[in-house]
């Protein structure tokens, strides 16, 4: 059977999947972590805390503030050093909460036992509630408060939902071990996503080369038939929900519309096994599975890493930082961001580092426009990169709005493909953010 | 022969007429009145359209000058007083006067000063950098040294000094029309008040981290300390965030905050030297 | 390590770069060369190195000396301008006229426009065209093939194009058929015609390997030589004496070389899709007319000259499918 994919756009880098078939290995906790109070989309959580204040593993720190926000807990126990701005990803300053760790006490309730419990009767509301305590965020990169997506607004239904095991971007691995080691915890976290959501059929997509992956995924789910497994054919950005929603069911997402709109829901198979924990375990999401890789890095792994935990712990658990790194990406090398310090903490949206070496870490030089129209036949939401550029390059928003540059996903393909290496996405990018407050301005007015 | 010449002559006199008639009835039907003056009043604007003035250009700036019950909010900063004068005369009317302002880039981040942490290879303007990361150095306030202000400027009065990875200011050359001051994301071009021999005293710093963040990242921070503040006899200086700020309006260029100030923070440009130089103060100033 | 290299993702790129997909173009030109060097021996030999060296020169010295900007004229494109001249003129052209042609070419055609990527007009047509309006009998007196050793002294004559244009005045297809070689000699390439265009099995081995490559889409050619081929056929459908079949008209003349490498050129063609549709289709239609009811026997050149202009309008209207029907935004 040809598998299927999506039908426009995409692009296919090298795969890279260096960490593949690395077990999950559990680390214990550092010296101290940073716990930012915005990790997620959406209003940053409110402090619960003081300075100085011992907490458990697994204790509330910061409460969900607004609709759509999170609730944070402390992923170690120890006391609470200092509440203060700390240095993001970006370099910028947010807010966080930092604990020094003494020993690993957890607070009451948790059950931290690897038995698998399958039996569950909770109501939909119940489940929804749980995933909230427990702060759930979609854990495939974009951090949307998962128990938001649970509650499908009026007038609309869900017949679908989908479950994200794409992991189409290059190097990462982190979702294929979780299927390969917490299959069963995984179907059942499905089975209780469904309920939540209240929908009668599931479909998880994986793609091809992660064939263990789809075995071990379609063996587990034989005898439920409304479990569907799917592979799909390797191509970049399939983990784009867009994509997915459009591989799996032909259905598209309208433009500036929400997968909903078609009657779908997706989640990562992270945030599944997640919402597992929360329910059957009273875990909250304190710990996540992070691929640690890169072409120069000793030991390439698969961790399962407390939230906070600095980036250079866990380079120095693979064998320390090589000599000719040039780049360190949280995430995936398409859509992941450079990382300014290693000083920075893993955050519920981390899905892997990725160490690059010197010799790839820099940009080709930036050659002329040939229009070679390669960046549009990559787009995956049909779009035209080398006029948004230009549009951005002259500061001309409002006519980039008229070109739909709201729809782009920043997957990145126009800048991969584009041969005289120009830099699409990062005006597109900023075109996006200057639109966004153009119509901000416009609704205030 | 003749025949044809004659011809050719009549038939071309009559096209020429006819024409002439048409255009006639034509300009007559279309003619929009429009007020002789906003023509006189653009002539006397300077023409750079630059858009200093707030308009899309000098056309659009006469337009709302004539038609203006005052010129209260209304002033060329490229013309200045003078080209303001020509207009107040034209229309009869009282002039504003404005005091003349020039750009000054509140960022003294050198290399000497900060070291880079980062290399930035994105996409080359501030904006982007911006809006990605703090930059290479690591202050999220300090300048980002991608030139979007010298790209902007319609003077030729900004220049990137490839020393210091600063933009400079040609106080000769700047005309205040602000384009730099809208074009840097994050606000370090300030319009200030222009002092003769082009003197000026400011804080040449906009971080409002704490003190010691700010100084992990550039040895000349404004850390907050308020010594400036209390120094100051005229109440030119305010603290916000931890930021001094100079009001350019009432500093008397009295240069007591200068010497008090922990980190060099606060550059005084254009003065002769002080007669008993206290500390070595201000390495690099204006050169 | 020294200092982390930060910039916005995506971090990795593909192989593809300019002087990589010029140079794989100029690979695929290869065998078409070597097929008109097998006909036209030292006169294809002289105009192609003549062309290219001047094409590169004159961007050079142009960009060097009067735009005063850094050279790019070995990014190959000017290689490629300077390769697909010498292709379209005949192969006995004085060297002084191929320099003419790379000059106008290079200047007029690409540098007044601003360079690589901004030019409207493929520059080797506009040098084509600018020879051809200028010096009409040199530019219309095509070497018999097969005259290995000579180059101005050529033996000469008409295109089989041309002589189907004189005679079907007088007289009927079939009546012409005879002075015209037969199909399999027209496909591979023993004809009279410009140095690069005669050799139809040669260009189409190069596009099957820039389609590999993955260096053009199937479109424009499809499209073009479809559009010949239906057009054509239906004129011979209804008067098979007065028009030639449709086979004749796809391999005479430049119209291989034309669909496949002289519209196919990424700065002057279409960026969409349904753009290189309407394009290629255009190109077909006008070059039909002009070959049957124009003055001129050969209409490519010009009919690809004239689509060109209309590009930035169709890139203009013509946009790509968008992911989705747009809903409004609450």
């Amino acid at each position: 059977m040809r598998l299927k994919t999506f039908s426009q756009g995409g692009v296919h880098p090298r795969e890279l999947k260096l960490s593949a078939g690395k077990k999950i290995e559990i680390l214990p906790p550092p010296e101290t972590v940073i716990i930012p109070v915005s990790q997620h989309l959406g209003a940053p959580s409110k402090v619960l805390v003081e300075k100085m204040a011992d907490v458990k593993t697994g204790q509330l720190i910061a409460k969900s503030d607004g609709f759509i926000s999170t609730n944070i807990h402390a992923s170690v126990s120890g006391k609470v050093l200092k509440i203060d701005d700390f240095t993001d990803t970006s370099g910028y300053r947010r807010k966080g909460i930092q604990i020094k760790v003494s020993g690993d006490e957890w607070e009451e309730g948790i059950d931290r036992s690897d038995d698998l419990v399958k039996e569950f009767s909770f109501t939909s509301e119940e489940i929804r509630n749980k995933i909230l305590e427990a702060g759930i965020v979609g854990l495939g990169g974009a951090t949307f408060p998962s128990h938001v997506k649970l509650m499908v607004p009026k007038g609309k239904s869900a017949e679908y939902m989908i479950i994200n095991g794409v992991e189409c971007e290059p190097y990462l691995t982190a979702d294929h071990a979780l299927m390969m080691e917490r299959g069963e915890q995984l179907v059942v976290g499905i089975k209780i996503m469904m309920k939540g959501l209240g929908v009668e059929k599931a479909i998880l997509g994986i793609e091809a080369n992660k064939p263990d992956a789809i075995q071990k995924m379609k063996s587990l789910t034989e005898q439920e038939k409304n479990i569907h497994v799917r592979g799909l054919k390797v191509r970049y950005p399939q983990g784009g929900e867009k994509q997915l929603i459009q591989a799996l069911l032909n259905r598209r997402v309208p433009g500036g519309g929400l997968p909903i709109d078609v009657g779908v829901v997706v989640f990562n198979v992270g945030t599944v096994y997640a919402a597992y924990e929360a329910v059957q375990k009273n875990k909250p999401l304190i710990e996540r599975v992070v691929t640690v890789t890169g072409k120069s890095l000793r030991e390439p792994s698969n961790f399962l890493v407390r939230i906070g935990t600095p980036v250079s712990y866990l380079i120095e658990k693979c064998g320390g930082l090589p000599a000719d790194t040039g780049k360190v990406i949280s995430g995936g090398p398409m859509m992941g961001k450079a990382l300014t310090s290693l000083e920075v903490p893993i955050v519920k949206g981390s899905s892997g580092i990725l160490l690059m070496q010197e010799s790839e870490s820099h940009r080709k030089e930036i050659l002329p426009c040939i229009r070679c129209s390669k960046c549009i036949s990559a787009c995956p939401m049909g779009l035209e990169p080398y006029l948004l550029m230009a549009l951005g390059k002259n500061a001309l928003f409002e006519r980039m709005e008229e070109e739909k540059v709201l729809d782009c996903i920043e997957c990145g393909s126009c800048s991969y493909v584009c041969p005289s290496a120009r830099p699409l996405l990062d005006y597109i990018r900023f075109g996006k953010a200057e639109v966004n407050k153009l119509i901000r301005s416009r609704k205030a007015i | 022969m003749n025949q044809i010449i004659i011809y050719t002559v009549i038939s071309l006199v009559a096209i020429g007429a006819g024409a002439a008639v048409i255009l006639y009835f034509v300009a007559k039907l279309f003619r929009t009145e429009e007020d002789p003056r906003i023509e006189v009043v653009e002539k006397a604007l300077p023409g750079a359209n630059c858009g200093g003035c707030g308009y899309p250009g000098c056309r659009n700036f006469a337009e709302v000058l004539v038609r203006s019950e005052s010129f209260d909010g209304l002033f060329c900063p490229v013309g200045g007083n003078e080209t303001m004068a020509a207009v107040a005369s034209i229309l009869g009317r009282e002039a504003i006067e404005q005091e003349p302002r020039v750009a000054v880039v509140r960022c003294n981040g050198t290399p000497e000063f900060r070291s880079l942490k980062t290399h930035y290879e994105g996409a080359p303007t501030c904006a982007i950098a911006h809006s990605l990361y703090a930059g290479e150095g690591g202050c999220p306030y300090g300048c980002l040294g991608l030139g979007d202000c010298v790209a902007v400027c319609k003077f030729d009065a900004i220049q990137m000094n490839p020393v210091t990875g600063l933009p400079e200011v040609m106080d000769d050359k700047c005309t205040a029309c602000g384009a730099c001051v809208d074009a840097c994301p994050r606000g370090i071009i300030e319009l200030r008040k222009k002092n003769k021999k082009d003197r000026k005293i400011y804080v040449s710093c906009i971080n409002e981290e704490k003190g010691a963040t700010a100084k992990k990242n550039c040895a000349v921070a404004c850390i907050g300390c308020s010594l400036c503040f209390k120094a100051c006899p005229y109440e030119a200086i305010t603290m916000n965030n931890n930021l001094a700020f100079i009001d350019s309006d009432k500093c008397k260029l009295c240069r007591k905050c200068v010497p008090v100030c922990p980190t060099n923070a606060i550059l005084e440009i254009g003065f002769p030297p002080r007669k008993t130089e206290p500390v070595e103060k201000v390495a690099d100033s204006s050169q | 390590m020294d200092k982390l290299v930060v910039s916005p993702s995506p971090h990795i790129h593909s192989e593809a770069s300019v002087p990589r997909l010029m140079y794989g173009v100029i690979i695929s030109l290869l065998p078409a060369l070597a097929v008109s060097i097998f006909y036209f021996g030292i006169g294809m030999i002289i105009i192609t190195s003549v062309s290219i060296i001047s094409c590169i020169l004159f961007e050079y010295l142009i960009q060097k000396f009067i735009l005063k900007v850094r050279p790019t004229h070995l990014d190959g494109s000017a290689f490629i301008t300077g390769l697909l001249l010498a292709f379209c003129l005949p192969a006995n052209t004085p060297i002084w006229m191929v320099m003419i042609g790379a000059l106008a070419a290079i200047g007029i055609g690409k540098m007044t426009f601003g360079g690589l990527g901004n030019n409207i007009f493929n520059p080797a047509l506009v040098g084509r065209v600018f020879l051809f309006v200028s010096f009409p009998v040199a530019m219309t007196s095509w070497p018999e093939p097969g005259q290995w050793m000579k180059y101005a002294d050529a033996v000469t004559g008409a295109t089989p194009l041309a002589i189907m244009k004189e005679g079907v005045a007088s007289r009927t297809v079939s009546e012409i058929m005879p002075e015209i070689p037969g199909y399999l000699q027209l496909f591979l390439g023993n004809m009279k015609g410009s140095s690069g265009e005669i050799a139809a099995f040669a260009l189409l081995i190069g596009m099957l390997y820039m389609l590999y490559r993955k260096i053009i889409t199937w479109h424009i050619p499809v499209s073009i030589i479809g559009t010949v081929f239906l057009f054509t056929g239906i004129l011979w459908l209804i008067n098979p004496d007065k028009f030639a079949d449709p086979l004749f008209h796809i391999l005479s003349g430049g119209l291989m070389l034309g669909a496949i490498y002289m519209a196919t050129d990424y700065v002057t063609s279409p960026m969409t899709v349904r753009g290189m549709w309407i394009y290629g289709v255009g190109i077909g239609v006008i070059t039909v007319l002009i070959r049957i009811f124009g003055a001129y026997p050969e209409g490519v050149q010009f009919a690809i000259l004239i689509l060109n202009a209309f590009v930035p309008l169709i890139n203009k209207y013509v946009k790509p499918k968008r992911f989705g029907k747009e809903v409004k935004n609450g």
